[in-house]
């Protein structure tokens, strides 16, 4: 895709002292010690934006400096970075929006990346927002698609508004450095590459624990607790209003457990309370793209379709023929899901159970 | 204790159509609401009001029109309102809408200090969650975003403590005032309003400021002030093919059970794969 960006003008030329702007960085977003892996599709992302603009890829490691954050720095190699910004502070081990922000304007303003992007979860999302302000230049939000317009340049960010309804292709062209956050699992993981190093730029930012405002008093990890884990899940089954009471759900539940997979719900459900909000998937819950998502009495709507119609495979039972969610399931069965459920849970039961046997 | 609520005017994304030739948005005849993240952290705001007391502020930028937004949430509990409409605040970005919105807090802090701000965790028609950060860092104030409990507030010692969510977790913050937070959905549920208080919004003088009202400066909003060109909206384009219907030799469930189960191994190989390896090794 190559086509002409906006019109010479005012806020569509890029000032000169702003050409210096060079490279693409993806700040990787770690979490005591383990990295969300939407920072390595992005690393991967760059790696062939940065390829067609012929620059470097940088990726920002921050933290407290560890033996793991050491091994973060090279797996960024790894997976396509020519540089690793290490930023190590004690007052950095844990995330908290101010000293992050304040560390990241000081590091963009002094090597000057042109594109810098982050995952759009909850840190990047927290941390794009404060960094764009304190650098004053254009955020895109949440994108899809990524890409440089190279008659001048300048990256092309697209992403969805209007709860997926629209999308649109959203242009930084005066400002540097041109900022997104990026959906997670959108991009795909690129392959490890062991045999790729870099160089290592370290940035000891003396941070006083004693200016941070904000303290972190405890943390309480979800495997200590017992929330669904959708965004991760490789197989869910979801049930909706057409499963017509609360005790239905089960069936769900005894599918996803002879699968392995994970429970998921529409908003009515969790509305009329048959599940915890953990379980909802869509516009206002989780986005998620399992290997595999089963639909049963769901209808599709737009606000549930956006959070799972990038599973790899969808299968739609539904009573109703017509129902919206046939025009983007793979595989769609119409039938009364409250007897369908059971079968499949016994056929594939089966299924799983004739080769343990076998093996 | 004086807390601001930013409220935005959306139209109701279940109702909105796409215009099948134009590929804009059809907004005639669209109902416009609050958006609906910002309704967890209006409530949160009233609970902290009924709780400690506090005078609660919503504040809107929009047309005209988003005055309605600001009844209903004085219907709901909140004491004043704030509609922030000026022509040349129209095509703001969220860093020149930021800009605009901390323009009238500060303005309102004039009057009397605000000490909490709270936003939407995001819109449901931009749909960025940029706003919010903007507001905290151009104000200094701490930013509290995807908070799921306001475990306590102590205005004395003037400090707070919430739960944060985070990608693997949640955080537990302590932190002083004035800061800035989001709810995250589902941490409470909305109200309905008080009979008195619905008379009292029906009646309520709203405050109308522009941009000489907050004195915003011309160049940073609006179209000017906003770094971002949308360069392009377009609708996605539909997946060309419809499901493929999983047929059964009988209509019964088994059999389409069975089916089905064929159609998805025969899509998903791989899959299969890994199931029947997770299924041999005991798992
Ligand atoms: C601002 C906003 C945000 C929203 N966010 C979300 C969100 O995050 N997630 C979400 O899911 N929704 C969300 N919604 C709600 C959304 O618009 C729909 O109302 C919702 O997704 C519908 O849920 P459903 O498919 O379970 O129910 P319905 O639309 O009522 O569909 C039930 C379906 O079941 C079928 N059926 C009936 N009986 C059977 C049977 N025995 N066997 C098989 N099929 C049967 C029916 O044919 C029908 O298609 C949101 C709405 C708004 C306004
Ligand atoms: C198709 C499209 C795509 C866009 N994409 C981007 C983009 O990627 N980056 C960008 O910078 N701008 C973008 N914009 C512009 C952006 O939508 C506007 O700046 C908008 O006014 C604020 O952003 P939001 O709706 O995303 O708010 P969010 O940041 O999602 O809102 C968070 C909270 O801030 C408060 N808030 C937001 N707006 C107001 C308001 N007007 N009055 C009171 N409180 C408010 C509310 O509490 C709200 O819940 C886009 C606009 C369109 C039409």
């Amino acid at each position: 895709m190559s086509e002409p960006s906006k019109p010479q003008g005012r806020k569509f030329q890029l000032p000169e002292h702003l050409k210096e702007y060079k490279g693409i960085w993806v700040i990787v977003e770690q979490e005591r010690g383990s990295v969300h892996s939407v920072s390595w599709e992005l690393v991967g992302e760059a790696r062939k934006l940065a390829d067609k603009l012929g620059v470097e890829v940088g990726a920002v490691v921050l933290g407290a400096d560890s033996p793991e954050l050491n091994a973060i720095c090279g797996d960024a190699f790894t997976y396509g970075a020519d540089v690793v910004y290490k930023v190590t502070d004690p007052v950095l081990a844990d995330y908290r929006t101010d000293p992050y922000t304040r560390v990241m304007t000081d590091v963009v303003n002094t090597y000057k990346p042109e594109i810098v992007l982050l995952g759009a979860t909850t840190l990047g999302r927290d941390l794009a927002g404060a960094i764009a302000t304190t650098l004053a230049t254009g955020l895109t939000a949440d994108c899809t698609e990524l890409d440089i317009y190279m008659d001048n340049r300048s990256l092309a960010a697209t992403r969805p508004t209007f709860g997926g309804t629209l999308l649109c292709t959203i242009q930084t062209l005066a400002y540097r450095p041109q900022m997104a956050t990026v959906r997670p699992r959108v991009m795909s993981m690129p392959d490890r590459d062991d045999s790729r190093t870099g160089r290592v730029v370290e940035v000891f930012p003396a941070l006083r624990e004693d200016d941070v405002i904000t303290k972190v008093l405890s943390f309480i990890a979800d495997r200590e607790q017992n929330e669904a884990q959708l965004a991760f899940a490789d197989i869910i089954v979801a049930g909706g209003k057409g499963l017509g009471k609360p005790e239905n759900l089960k069936l769900v539940f005894d599918l996803a457990k002879v699968l392995g997979g994970e429970v998921g719900v529409t908003r009515p459900l969790v509305q009329a309370g048959w599940t915890g909000f953990d379980r909802q998937v869509g516009q206002t819950g989780k986005t998620v793209r399992p290997k595999l998502y089963i639909a049963a009495g769901i209808s599709g709507a737009i606000q549930h379709r956006v959070g799972m119609e990038k599973s790899d495979l969808i299968l739609a039972i539904n009573t109703d023929p017509n129902a919206p969610i046939f025009d983007f399931a793979h595989l769609g069965l119409v039938g009364d899901a409250l007897t369908i459920l059971p079968a499949l849970t016994d056929a594939f039961g089966k299924r799983l159970s004739v080769n343990r046997l076998a093996g | 204790m004086h807390i601001v609520v930013c409220i935005k005017q959306v139209p109701d994304s279940a109702q909105i159509r796409i215009h099948p030739v134009t590929n804009t948005i059809m907004r005639q005849g669209v109902p416009a609401i609050i958006n609906p993240f910002d309704l967890f952290s209006l409530e949160e705001a009233l609970r902290i009001k009924d709780k400690v007391g506090a005078r609660v502020t919503v504040l809107t930028m929009g047309p005209p029109m988003a005055e309605t937004s600001l009844r209903k949430a004085l219907s709901l509990g909140a004491d004043d309102a704030v509609l922030l409409t000026d022509r040349k605040f129209a095509g703001s970005d969220t860093l020149a809408t930021s800009y605009a919105l901390t323009s009238a807090i500060k303005k309102l802090s004039e009057e009397e200090t605000v000490d909490l701000v709270f936003c939407g965790k995001q819109t449901v028609d931009g749909d960025t969650a940029q706003v919010g950060p903007g507001i905290a860092t151009r104000l200094g104030f701490q930013q509290l975003t995807y908070i799921t409990k306001i475990e306590s507030i102590d205005q004395g010692a003037r400090e707070i403590v919430v739960h944060r969510r985070s990608e693997g977790g949640v955080q537990v913050l302590k932190t002083a005032l004035p800061c800035m937070i989001t709810m995250l959905e589902g941490t409470n549920t909305i109200r309905f309003g008080k009979m008195d208080d619905m008379f009292r919004a029906a009646r309520y003088g709203l405050k109308t400021w522009n941009k000489d009202t907050t004195g915003a400066e011309e160049t940073k909003v609006g179209l000017k002030g906003s770094p971002t060109v949308v360069s392009k909206v377009f609708v996605p384009k539909p997946r060309a093919q419809k499901a493929t219907m999983v047929e059964a030799e009988a209509p019964t469930a088994e059999a389409q059970a069975a089916a089905a189960v064929e159609a998805i191994f025969g899509a998903q190989p791989k899959l299969a794969d890994e199931l029947l390896a997770r299924a041999a090794a005991g798992l």
